[in-house]
């Protein structure tokens, strides 16, 4: 009982991780209708930036702002520079450029940084565990980031329900023409989405960073797991991304945590885990399957 | 499908070259150019059995390396129980046809549920499928799981070395003209312009009273299967196969290779996959950092020479 | 001049001439040093590269000319397959080391033996290669996988510990390291847990040894991911509470450095240790110290002994690799003074070494250290050796 709420806890640690991550890709693809593979770059220049600043300064919320900052801003002028080409283009030229674009930010990140792992812990107030319920001490850390999680879903809802920006941005994702015909400067408010989205990757890399190693080719470990998120939870719905993400984090880490034990009553310690772990990952595609099968739109979908 | 004189020219310059690769490497002193050059076949294959569905279907897959790998591992989980199956499962005659037949026989069935979806739904199954392959073989641990599993000796083919690495090349060589053959019979067919005409407009075909599902699904499986073969090459060239094969960077690799020469031309996929081959290689000797030069090179590309290099090598 | 005579009045003056001034003129010997630069286990290869270069002397190895190729698996088997097969064919390398990990190691060795080439282990020694699978030309001078963590084994046994809950990456070397603890731990395995080689968090492996409430821990990731694990440990309240044994890949100086506090109680066992009183350990150390200005880790002191048992062969041989048997002849006799200090080849050609129990300590700059305790096992071989008909 204790076992599972705690693995409760991981799948929601996860899920709002990954809410972060789905929220910005999801609004990109609503709005511009644009596949964006880079989005995983952004998330680790946000980690790098951040753990650099870190093990420079010695302050955590400083690399914090080190990595939201930078994430946002490479990602801005990523948009300026290139995507905002592509947002014409065809599903298949943005895949094969935004590529392109993986492969530089990856060797750019390695020439930089080194290809060895950052490592820079959390702050000390951030560290250590508290009990969550007698016996059962959960790492601060974690729970941080649940919270932060949950306060900028909020704050997106609110955002995008109740602000002029938000009202924008709804009616750009359901009817693009409309809003450039309505004289809004659609160039600005596509550039404006796009530091959102990268900003939320970068504030997930970050977070992530001191749980994790940051290192080259974290983007893309995430980033096809997003790209489920997204999947599942209906492209372009902001809504369907929390959902998908939290279904995406608990089946991911439930499955993980019991299956293995499962499996070992009947095979052999190391098989048993290798086929757990095989068959965890596979859950979330499978999922993702099934829903595509079932609706293909998605659960939450954004142009109903 | 009809070339211009100057693809015409570099279609026979291009082919000279490949025949004539073993001596140009032994004449420069560079014996690993036989290895780039069966891989390249290998890989080209593989895009050329990809563009008969991105490039004349319409199809965008995401997983193809999916039917890659299931030939590779076909391969391979016959010559590791060889003992007990006997040597056949070490005979290129006996296998090979069936790291097509497997991919193929999978394909119907993962094509029927992909083809329910379209546009970027379709792009995500197949994906879908794709990893849940990766991670079925990952999580095989008695085939080696992420580490891969080895083939001690190529598969057997009479009168051939298995350590013989000018004759397999030739032989990815044969397999490589075998299957540009095949898929210009192909387009010329009637089944080729029923998916051209898939590719363009599916409504106006079912208006015609053309039933789009079994051509579609037709194609799946044919590419798969073609791509089941380039598997098995892939395999006996590395003597190794690893999830690696199956990860979606290679279907994105593959996705890329066809982008990059031209969709829907045959040739351009060809080319395409031997650019990226010997790009890769070429940069990989040149600098440790060669993505830094590959990802600018792949942005310029969609962003300057819209129908890739086969299509700029047409003019117009 | 009839040929006879010719070759005679060469030999005469091979004779006269001075040997190393001779071959310093032929092309330098290459040796193949495949190896993991990037990623987690990034450091593992630099480490072992960095040490076996400071044993090259004016480019010279055993007063043999040599030329180190480097090249970076990335802890991918494909990869480091395509480099071996480039080193053999382009480069025609006889002499290959380097391998840190043994899925890299399984995966490139019948390549290189099968070609005739020697290889010669700076870290992996999985058991598929030590036992039935062993092979002439194929020489460890690390450890044998199961042995680095008998010693822990032993160690958690010395400890008292009755209980033990045990976790490894699911590949090769992970799989050697849960065999190699419970063949000398008498102890009852409170649970057992493979991870994966790529993974990096570890929260569920953590509810799991809560729920599970064992004695003591023993794990083995090596690396980065040693980092990783340390920390999530002491961050899910589990450091202090649940004392861990581990052998040195879970906790060298570069990881010790990384985690600082949290590594303090944890009960590691190696081969060599950088507080170890002997000269060729005190020099190297200093040495390492001066040229790349931090402590070498065990990896290091791997790689150096390397670099040292292949000079010693080399300076038997004459700086001569093709005739294998020569060499082989010339390596078993390990006529080297290790870092380590006793140091011979078992018959499987894996090493026969003493092992030792390290614990970090604050010293006296505040700082943290691994400082070695005692010994734990003698004249350790390995359990592979009978198996081995070479």
């Amino acid at each position: 009982m204790i076992l599972l709420l705690e693995q409760l806890l991981n799948g929601l640690q996860f899920g709002v991780m990954l809410f972060l991550m789905a929220a910005g890709l999801t609004l990109v693809f609503g709005i511009m209708g644009l596949i964006n593979l880079a989005h995983g770059s952004l998330y680790m220049i946000g980690a790098y930036a951040a753990a650099w600043a870190t093990l420079q300064t010695g302050s955590f919320l400083l690399g914090l702002l080190a990595g939201l900052t930078a994430a946002a801003v490479i990602g801005m002028a990523l948009e300026a520079a290139i995507l905002r080409r592509l947002y014409a283009r065809e599903h298949l030229d943005q895949v094969l450029a935004t590529f392109g674009v993986i492969l530089f930010c990856n060797e750019a990140v390695a020439m930089i940084f080194g290809r060895q792992p950052l490592m820079a812990g959390p702050p000390a107030w951030l560290s250590g565990s508290v009990e969550i319920v007698p016996g059962v001490p959960y790492p601060v850390y974690r729970l941080a980031i649940i919270a932060t999680g949950l306060v900028v879903a909020a704050g997106l809802y609110l955002l995008i329900s109740r602000t002029r920006i938000g009202m924008l941005v709804r009616a750009g994702a359901t009817h693009r023409e409309l809003v450039g015909a309505l004289g809004v400067r659609i160039g600005l408010l596509y550039t404006a989405v796009f530091g959102l989205g990268a900003l939320l990757a970068g504030l997930a890399g970050a977070l992530t960073g001191p749980l994790l190693a940051v290192q080259v080719g974290m983007g893309e470990r995430i980033l096809i797991t997003t790209f489920v998120v997204i999947v599942i939870g209906g492209l372009g719905s902001v809504r369907g991304a929390l959902a998908g993400a939290m279904l995406v984090g608990m089946v991911d880490t439930l499955t993980r945590g019991f299956l293995p034990a499962a499996l070992r009553a009947v095979l052999p310690a190391s098989e048993a885990d290798a086929l757990g772990s095989g068959l965890s990952s596979m859950a979330v595609f499978i999922l993702m399957a099934i829903v595509l099968l079932w609706r293909p739109r998605g659960l939450f979908p954004a142009h109903a | 499908m009809r070339e211009s004189p100057r693809q015409i020219i570099v279609l026979a310059i291009s082919f000279a070259l490949l025949a004539a690769l073993p001596w140009i490497a032994g004449a420069v002193g560079r014996p690993d150019f036989v290895t780039l050059g069966s891989q390249a076949c290998v890989m080209a294959i593989a895009a050329a059995s990809l563009d008969l569905l991105m490039g004349r279907t319409g199809l965008p897959s995401f997983g193809h390396a999916a039917w890659l790998g299931l030939g590779a591992y076909t391969v391979g989980i016959l010559a590791f129980h060889a003992r007990d199956l006997g040597p056949w499962a070490l005979q290129a005659w006996a296998v090979w046809p069936l790291a097509v037949l497997v991919p193929a026989a999978l394909a119907a069935v993962i094509g029927a549920l992909c083809l329910r979806t379209s546009g970027i739904s379709f792009i995500m199954i197949t994906l879908a499928f794709a990893q849940m392959f990766f991670f079925l073989f990952v999580a095989l641990k008695t085939y080696g799981g992420d580490d891969g599993l080895t083939l001690r000796r190529r598969s057997t083919i009479p009168g051939i070395a298995p350590r013989d690495d000018v004759a397999f090349f030739y032989v990815c060589l044969v397999a490589l003209v075998l299957v540009l053959l095949l898929l210009r019979r192909v387009a010329a067919s009637r089944f080729g312009t029923v998916l051209d005409g898939i590719r363009q407009n599916e409504r106006r075909m079912m208006a015609m009273g053309l039933a789009p599902f079994p051509y579609k699904l037709a194609a799946f499986v044919l590419s798969a299967a073609i791509a089941g073969l380039a598997g098995a090459l892939h395999v006996n060239l590395f003597r190794f196969a690893s999830p690696d094969v199956l990860h979606w960077t290679m279907s994105g690799e593959l996705m890329v290779m066809v982008v990059l020469g031209g969709l829907g031309s045959l040739w351009g996929a060809v080319f395409g996959a031997a650019a990226m081959v010997v790009l890769h290689a070429v940069l990989a000797q040149w600098t440790e950092h060669w993505q830094i030069v590959l990802g600018p090179i792949l942005v310029a590309v969609v962003l300057l020479a819209r129908r890739g290099v086969w299509g700029a090598l047409g003019g117009k | 001049m009839s040929v006879l005579t010719r070759r005679a009045a060469l030999a005469a003056a091979a004779t006269l001439a001075a040997p190393a001034i001779l071959r310093a003129q032929a092309a330098p010997l290459k040796i193949g040093f495949v190896t993991t630069l990037s990623g987690p286990g990034g450091y593992l290869g630099a480490d072992i590269r960095d040490a076996f270069q400071l044993a090259i002397e004016n480019n010279t190895l055993g007063g043999t000319p040599v030329q180190l190729l480097v090249e970076d698996d990335g802890l991918r088997p494909a990869q480091a397959k395509q480099i071996v097969d480039r080193f053999l064919k382009t480069e025609r390398v006889k002499l290959f080391t380097g391998v840190v990990f043994s899925n890299v190691m399984e995966a490139i060795a019948p390549d290189v033996l099968d070609e005739g080439g020697i290889y010669v282990s700076a870290n992996a020694g999985p058991s598929s290669l030590a036992g039935r699978g062993c092979h002439r030309n194929y020489f460890v001078v690390s450890w044998q996988n199961d042995t680095l963590h008998e010693s822990a084994g032993e160690n958690a046994n010395r400890l008292g510990h009755k209980r033990v809950f045990v976790l490894a990456p699911n590949y090769p070397a992970g799989r050697d390291a849960i065999t190699g603890f419970k063949r000398f731990f008498k102890g009852e395995i409170a649970g057992e847990i493979y991870t994966r080689l790529d993974q990096t968090d570890y929260a569920a492996e953590m509810a799991q040894i809560r729920a599970a409430n064992p004695d003591a821990v023993f794990q083995f990731h090596p690396g980065g991911l040693g980092i990783a694990f340390i920390r999530q440990y002491q961050q899910a309240g589990l450091g202090g509470r649940i004392p861990m044994v581990v052998s040195s890949p879970s906790l060298d100086s570069t990881t010790l450095n990384a985690v600082g506090d949290a590594a303090l109680g944890i009960e590691v066992s190696a081969q060599w240790n950088s507080d170890f009183d002997n000269p060729v350990s005190k020099k190297f150390v200093a040495d390492f110290q001066a040229r790349y200005n931090r402590i070498p880790t065990y990896y290091a002191s791997q790689g150096f002994d390397t670099a040292l048992a292949i000079a010693a062969a080399l300076r038997g041989t004459g700086g001569r690799v093709d005739d294998t048997e020569a060499f082989r002849r010339e390596m078993l006799k390990a006529n080297f003074q290790a870092t380590r200090g006793k140091f011979r080849f078992g018959p499987n050609q894996h090493p026969i070494q003493d092992w030792y129990a390290i614990r970090p300590e604050r010293g006296a700059d505040g700082k943290l250290f691994l400082k070695t305790q005692g010994r734990v096992l003698a004249d350790r071989g390995d359990a592979y050796a009978e198996q081995c008909k070479i």
